[in-house]
């Protein structure tokens, strides 16, 4: 098994390649706004350094999210133009499941937080490291203050809002070693990974415009 | 001719999910989705919605195209994209996977401009372009002249609106006239049965000391709008095919006669028409008219390739490697509003950095 794993859905572009037993290779670099750039030579490094040949890859990995929509879907489209070229199954992990996977938080519960934007977080709750409870959710932190009190936290979207979400822990941002990593654990338990489709959970911005404006002066 | 490179081209810069393939001047694909219908409702093309839709289609497209083509990835001797102009958010998701494609199959990666696009697609519908080329490029979201003299290398601003695209003014007046969206294949239709010259309505920019090749569409716009507005507010019925022909016949005068003075003033001898607009049959039939008049061939791909679609992409593609131009790097990113002048997006110069990356990318495929 080679896994090739990668996540743009917060602001890392973080890329592994994993054996099945461990991660063999891996890259981070967070820079929100050049997803775009990043990945294909983040996926070349992580190859040459792993000194593996892509075609040795058996299954992609990638973050379906929750988060920002345009960062998010470079990831989605690199692993599905993959899969087409390479003729091998793409999974789809919440990217906030990776983060929750990668905390090692030794008890639960607890909750993992990113940033959504627009004073938002994308957010779910966890009973463990592979145990997901509630969400994936997006909200304003001050609206879920009451059902996150008294639960550590995990996430750059927690580090945000500190009266919502005083107890943070590592790790900031998601790596697609822990992505790969759950990945792997959850292939060699024989469970289903999700497909590899968007987890927007919001409706695209679009404002029906009414009727055309008067341009005739009054 | 078999020597001839083989390209796919994928073109996300609108609404439009386009995967062509191509052999050198040959179309051998031209798969398009289009997620038209979903912007139908909001009047205009939404760019979230735009970029959700190019995500879901991308794959299935370029599925099609390979099976239209009947030919293997494996084959193809280059993968070209829109680099831009365009949406932003909608041009990223061709990029990237343009750039996953042609790295897992060890291929290069030509990031192209979609304006000479529109330009070189004439090659896959009348063979090579003559150099130079006057090229009228007219659609929802440009209106430009421009001159070149080798599509990879050169491109030449004469001029450009203003304001508004020509197209937009088309959506426009089709939503004053209630007609829906998008506005030019509707306004065409009721404009056939109406009288061009029932309403004068403003030509942009004509006079003696106005830019001779720039274009502005507000201003009759917004005396289209006023018109139909006059004649509701005293109760009268609108002539919606008068106004729809008047309308049309001020757009494509300015059009044709500019374009054509451009050709004259520089002696060019060769029009080409492209964009979404040029599937027009009066901007056909005036521009058809005044070029004969003016001694100046006239070429305008059929309609299908005038509006945003892949081949065009991969027309520009293989011309990219029959002229040997160098590839782009894998950093390559979208750029909403790459210069006309950049016909495409080479690599950094060094080009060590990417022809390593390919060697090792062919060496991981080709043992
Ligand atoms: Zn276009």
């Amino acid at each position: 098994m080679l896994l090739l794993a990668l996540d743009t859905a917060t602001p890392a572009v973080t890329v592994a390649l994993h054996d099945g037993t461990d991660v063999v290779a891996s890259s981070s670099q967070v820079d929100a706004r050049r997803h775009g750039e990043l990945l294909l030579p983040a996926v070349d490094r992580v190859l040459a350094a792993a000194g593996a040949k892509l075609d040795a890859v058996t299954g992609i990995v990638v973050g379906t999210g929750p988060g920002p929509y345009t960062g998010l879907r470079v990831g989605l489209m690199t692993a599905d133009t993959f899969g087409l070229a390479l003729g091998v199954p793409v999974h789809g992990v919440c990217t906030l499941d990776g983060l929750a996977y990668a905390a090692d938080m030794t008890k639960g519960p607890f909750v993992v937080a990113t940033d959504a934007r627009r004073k938002e977080v994308y957010w779910a709750t966890y009973a463990d490291s592979r145990t997901r409870l509630t969400g994936p959710a997006v909200d304003r932190p001050a609206d879920i203050a009451e059902r996150v009190a008294g639960l550590p936290a995990v996430g750059a979207g927690a580090l945000l809002y500190p009266d919502t979400f005083p107890d943070v822990h590592e790790p900031e941002h998601v790596s697609a070693a822990a992505l790969a990593s759950l990945a792997a654990a959850k292939l060699a338990a024989g469970e289903e990974l999700d497909e590899p489709r968007p987890l927007y959970l919001r409706r695209p911005d679009a404002q029906v415009p009414k009727n055309y404006k008067v341009v005739t002066p009054k | 001719m078999a020597d001839e490179p083989l390209v796919l081209g994928i073109e996300t810069s609108c609404d439009e999910t386009g995967v062509g393939i191509v052999r050198g001047t040959t179309l051998l694909a031209d798969a398009v989705a289009s997620s038209v219908d979903e912007h139908a409702r909001f009047g205009g093309v939404v760019p979230e919605v735009a970029s959700r839709a190019h995500l879901e289609a991308m794959v299935p497209t370029i599925d099609r195209a390979l099976k239209e083509a009947g030919i293997t990835a494996r084959d193809l001797d280059g993968v070209a994209v829109t680099a831009g102009p365009g949406l932003a958010g909608a041009l990223l998701v061709g990029v990237s996977a343009a750039k996953a494609y042609a790295y897992a199959l060890g291929k290069p990666l030509y990031g192209v401009n979609h304006l000479a696009s529109h330009i070189c697609v004439d090659q896959l519908e009348h063979g090579p372009l003559p150099e130079p080329t006057m090229a009228l490029l007219v659609s929802g979201g440009h209106s430009s002249l421009l001159l070149s003299s080798d599509i990879t290398s050169d491109v030449r601003p004469m001029g450009a609106t203003i304001d508004d695209a020509a197209g937009e003014a088309f959506d426009k007046i089709a939503r004053v006239l209630d007609l829906g969206f998008p506005g030019g294949p509707v306004i065409d239709r009721y404009a056939r049965e109406g009288d061009p010259a029932a309403i004068a309505f403003p030509r942009g920019l004509s006079g003696p000391r106005d830019p001779a090749y720039d274009f502005s569409f507000s201003g009759l716009k917004t005396s289209v709008a006023r018109w139909i507005e006059a004649r509701r507010a005293a109760g009268e019925e609108v002539p919606v095919r008068d106004v729809a022909a008047s309308f049309q016949e001020a757009v494509v005068d300015v059009l044709t006669r500019k374009a054509v003075r451009a050709c004259k003033d520089e002696g060019v001898d060769h029009l080409m028409i492209g964009g979404g607009v040029a599937a027009n049959s009066r901007l056909r039939a005036l521009a058809q008219e005044r070029c004969e008049a003016a001694g100046i061939r006239l070429r305008v791909p059929r309609p299908k390739l005038c509006t945003d679609n892949g081949a065009m992409v991969a027309a520009l593609g293989a011309e990219m490697v029959a002229r040997n131009r160098s590839a782009s790097d894998w950093d390559l990113s979208a750029d909403s509003s790459l210069p006309v002048t950049d016909p495409h997006v080479p690599g950094n110069g060094h080009g060590h950095d990417h022809d390593h990356v390919h060697e090792v990318s062919k060496e991981n495929l080709y043992p």
